[in-house]
């Protein structure tokens, strides 16, 4: 393992070799915006927010996706970076069905924050105004694809951490949706184990706990620190 | 296809079995194994998904993602004869449009009558013969430089 310094917004930092730039750039209080990663499960890099300017580098880079080099310089917020933020955020809303008043997760959503901290005000992309199903087949959650935004959290988190991989994507393009085990109802999964971490994990509505109204959906990913590092680390007991 | 004996049917069974035997029942053969049972049983169906998936050992979501990715598989039962009309930029400007219509007409057609249509339409974004343009691919053949009016023919002498 060797230590390799790079450049972050011209502040120098070190990582370790296979590190990400995503994970140097957190440990040193530069926060990139992102949707899809999560602390503790592997990234894919399918939100493409966390795309950042590497010097020498003619295209962006997503950088959770990007391990450090020696001598590497980052920049992670300019002005060009912040307008291709703005306008994948406004992809996103335009593309599925992004109604915060009536969203259960509304005032407690990554996408609604990241959206505020990006100054989207309004959607110069048509809206698509896709029909897409509602799931309420669970007997504990719910799951509507019309405020999924495929970041695919639930995917990695219920088969890394759960070990049950009951989601995943299915189709494409504007197909592209959430299918539990073979596209069957959720509550008829066989492998779903109700243990409600991809709910938790979810960046918004589309995953809820039933009965909660507009609002009301408070998630608590706070496990996921204690069973990935718990287990890496074989320590069962929480600090006091 | 159409009505099917149950010997032939065990034929496929062990026919697919033997594909992903050959490939060591490895998991990485996904493709390779469902593009075989594609061409075996002309669709995939929910039970076909669940063994390759069990005997592959995939999670059953994995298998229907990859089965709905490409457009090579199809989850539904296809019909008797199958057209294929190439919607690339050639094709289309050449009245890929037109051929497509009439196509879809057929299925119209039979459905309103409360048949079963025995035509399958699919799209292809390009087969990659745009000198061909435009072109149909019907039940394997290419028809080049086609005419809705000779598209026409064909479907009618196919008789759907």
């Amino acid at each position: 393992m060797s230590v390799k310094t790079l450049t972050i917004d011209g502040k120098m930092m070190t990582g370790v070799e296979g590190d990400t730039v995503f994970t140097v750039a957190f440990h040193n209080q530069v926060q990139i915006p992102r949707l899809c990663h999560l602390g503790g499960v592997p990234d894919v890099g399918a939100c493409r927010m966390c795309l950042v300017e590497v010097e020498g580098r003619s295209k962006l880079s997503a950088s959770c996706m990007t391990t450090i080099e020696e001598g590497m310089v980052v920049r992670t917020d300019t002005e060009q970076l912040r307008e291709y933020r703005k306008l994948l955020m406004e992809l996103l809303l335009a593309e599925g069905n992004h109604v915060c008043s009536v969203c259960v997760s509304n005032g407690n959503c990554e996408l609604q924050d990241l959206a505020t901290h990006l100054g989207v005000d309004h959607v110069r992309v048509p809206y698509r105004h896709p029909r897409r199903e509602v799931d309420l087949s669970h007997e504990r959650f719910g799951l509507d694809q019309n405020r999924c935004i495929a970041c695919t959290r639930c995917v990695r988190t219920c088969d890394e951490v759960e070990g049950a991989h009951v989601w995943d994507m299915a189709g494409r393009g504007e197909k592209l949706h959430l299918v539990a085990d073979l596209g069957e109802p959720w509550g008829n999964s066989e492998n779903c184990t109700k243990c409600g971490k991809c709910v938790q994990v979810c960046p918004t509505g589309a995953l809820f706990t039933k009965g909660s109204a507009v609002g009301e959906m408070e998630k608590d990913r706070s496990f996921l620190k204690y069973i990935v590092y718990g287990r890496e680390r074989h320590q069962w007991v929480k600090k006091p | 296809m159409g009505t099917t004996a149950p010997t032939v049917k065990d034929n496929r069974v062990k026919l697919l079995e033997r594909a992903m035997s050959r490939q060591g029942y490895a998991s990485h053969a996904l493709i390779e194994v469902l593009h075989t049972a594609q061409e075996l049983f002309g669709y995939l169906s929910v039970d076909l998904l669940k063994d390759v998936a069990k005997k592959l050992k995939l999670p059953p979501s994995r298998v229907l993602g990859v089965a709905t990715f490409y457009n090579f598989f199809s989850l539904k039962p296809k019909a008797e004869h199958t057209a294929l009309v190439c919607t690339g930029t050639a094709c289309y400007v050449a009245g890929a449009k037109d051929l497509l219509e009439a196509s879809e007409h057929r299925c119209k057609r039979a459905l309103a009558k409360g048949e079963t249509p025995k035509l399958t339409v699919q799209q292809a974004r390009c087969i990659g013969s745009c000198g061909l343009a435009p072109a149909v691919v019907l039940d394997g053949g290419i028809l080049p430089r086609v005419t809705k009016a000779e598209l026409e023919k064909k479907l009618d002498d196919l008789g759907v």
